[in-house]
């Protein structure tokens, strides 16, 4: 169990189980997530037939805006206490590190979108039971993670950080939206894989190629 | 004393003059590039006097791409090398980079205005140029608000380097997108065939002028930024000699 998976996994336990004493994180991030239903409800003037094409732009803004808090409260943490530098001194790969990061960030934003997920689809009116919406949610999640581990890697260090991820992370996840956003109107619309067409491949290289940049690049933004 | 040598060698380097030099032939390029805009390119017939912001606009583009790449470069050299060399020139590169990508936007929305009948459009290209634009935003914001000076540039470099590997996904993401959605307005390109013999060699003529212009202002400012240091250097011993 030694080498990356060991590391990995010890990181990803220790991060659930401060959740699991604290409980400050997942809870807080589904009140606003609900909230953000509530608002663009009344902000789109939302009228019965329109709802389900409203749908996944709403899904996926909630999405988005909750993978912003998530991870920068997921960093804060870490840092107040004092808790990135213990990792960084234990024997460990920045890599392991990085992708503990990532896996924590991605569970508990996939938790998040679970217990959102139902609820939107009774206020949204759309069906959620589509294997489609499923992988598309997974891999554009798994897209936020990556690149906002590494930037909420960098935020937390500079002043006014509660911003600085946003400015950092939106213009760089725009491809994920744009492309979660097709491809969930479609998967909603009750279309097959192949229906999908090119908007997951596109999600899924989006995810491979920052998969590969940024473990490289978090060895330098962590470095001291 | 050492303090006083310090100004005199930065001042004996030997950059200013090539920047002398530089910013000279980009002043007389730039002048004799505006003759060339306003007194001997015909008028288009189609467009009018307004097709001449495109002697303008269509090199401040490409410039700003251009801009861009050398900070994907310096920022990776940076990363790898870690000399303060390769950051001085991202950095400037990135600072003029905005500014021209800035200005590419604007004489974009005048010339949109008169010719599709809207300031803006959501067509790929804009798109893209408006996404760019808020990257080196976002650049420059994390630079300033590093807590230090190699903390900064290390983030800058970052987001130099994931900002343009991502320009190619922004690109394919949002042609995809529109071309399932109606596309009112036919693209920038469209009346390339429209420009004459002259036009076109006017437009060479101005992309070497903005060429030389860009190299002028990224010397400039990596002069500004060594001025910056050695001031920074002056105010740290005066402090201490005081004590």
């Amino acid at each position: 169990m030694n080498g990356l998976l060991g590391p990995i996994l010890v990181i990803v336990w220790k991060d659930i189980l401060l959740e699991l004493r604290s409980r400050d994180l997942v809870v807080s991030i589904l009140v606003f997530g609900l909230l953000v239903v509530v608002v663009f409800n009344f902000a789109l003037n939302n009228a019965p037939g329109r709802a389900a094409e409203l749908a996944p732009g709403i899904l996926w803004v909630a999405f988005a805006f909750s993978a912003v808090l998530a991870m920068n409260r997921a960093f804060v943490r870490e840092q107040e206490q004092g808790g990135l530098e213990g990792l960084l001194i234990s024997p460990v790969s920045r890599d392991a590190i990085f992708l503990g990061k990532v896996l924590t960030s991605l569970i508990f934003m996939l938790l998040i979108e679970a217990a959102l997920l139902p609820v939107y689809a009774v206020m949204l009116d759309f069906s959620a039971l589509s294997l489609t919406l499923v992988l598309t949610i997974f891999l554009g999640t798994l897209g936020f993670a990556v690149v906002g581990t590494l930037f909420s890697a960098m935020a937390v260090q500079t002043r006014s950080r509660e911003i600085m991820l946003p400015v950092l992370f939106f213009p760089v996840v725009l491809p994920i939206i744009i492309a979660a956003v097709e491809a969930s109107t479609r998967a909603v619309g009750g279309e097959t894989f192949v229906g999908l067409g090119r908007w997951l491949p596109l999600i899924g290289i989006f995810d491979a190629l920052f998969l590969v940049i940024c473990p490289w690049i978090f060895a330098f933004v962590v470095e001291e | 004393m050492a303090a006083t040598q310090g100004i005199k060698s930065s001042g004996g380097l030997g950059i200013p003059s090539l920047k002398t030099g530089m910013a000279a032939i980009a002043g007389v390029m730039m002048l004799v590039d505006l003759y060339f805009i306003f007194m001997v390119a015909p008028t288009d017939a189609v467009l009018g006097h307004v097709q001449r912001v495109f002697y303008f606009h269509v090199p401040i583009a490409i410039m700003s791409f251009l801009a861009f790449f050398v900070v994907f470069l310096g920022s990776l050299m940076y990363l790898i090398k870690r000399t303060p060399k390769w950051d001085a020139i991202a950095h400037a590169s990135a600072e003029v980079g905005v500014v021209f990508v800035t200005l590419a936007l604007l004489t974009g929305i005048i010339w949109a205005r008169p010719v599709w009948n809207t300031w803006w459009t959501w067509e790929p290209r804009l798109t893209t140029t408006l996404i760019l634009w808020l990257i080196y935003v976002a650049y420059l914001m994390v630079r300033s608000y590093a807590p230090t000076e190699s903390k900064a540039a290390i983030y800058a470099a970052v987001m130099g380097i994931i900002g343009f590997v991502d320009v190619p996904i922004v690109y394919y993401s949002v042609v995809w997108w529109r071309s399932i959605h109606p596309s009112p307005v036919v693209g920038p390109f469209a009346e390339s065939d429209a420009l004459t013999g002259t036009m076109s060699l006017i437009l060479l003529y101005s992309l070497i002028t903005f060429v030389f212009l860009f190299i002028y202002m990224v010397m400039e400012r990596m002069s500004l930024r060594k001025m910056e240091e050695e001031l920074g250097k002056i105010r740290f011993s005066l402090r201490r000699r005081r004590r």
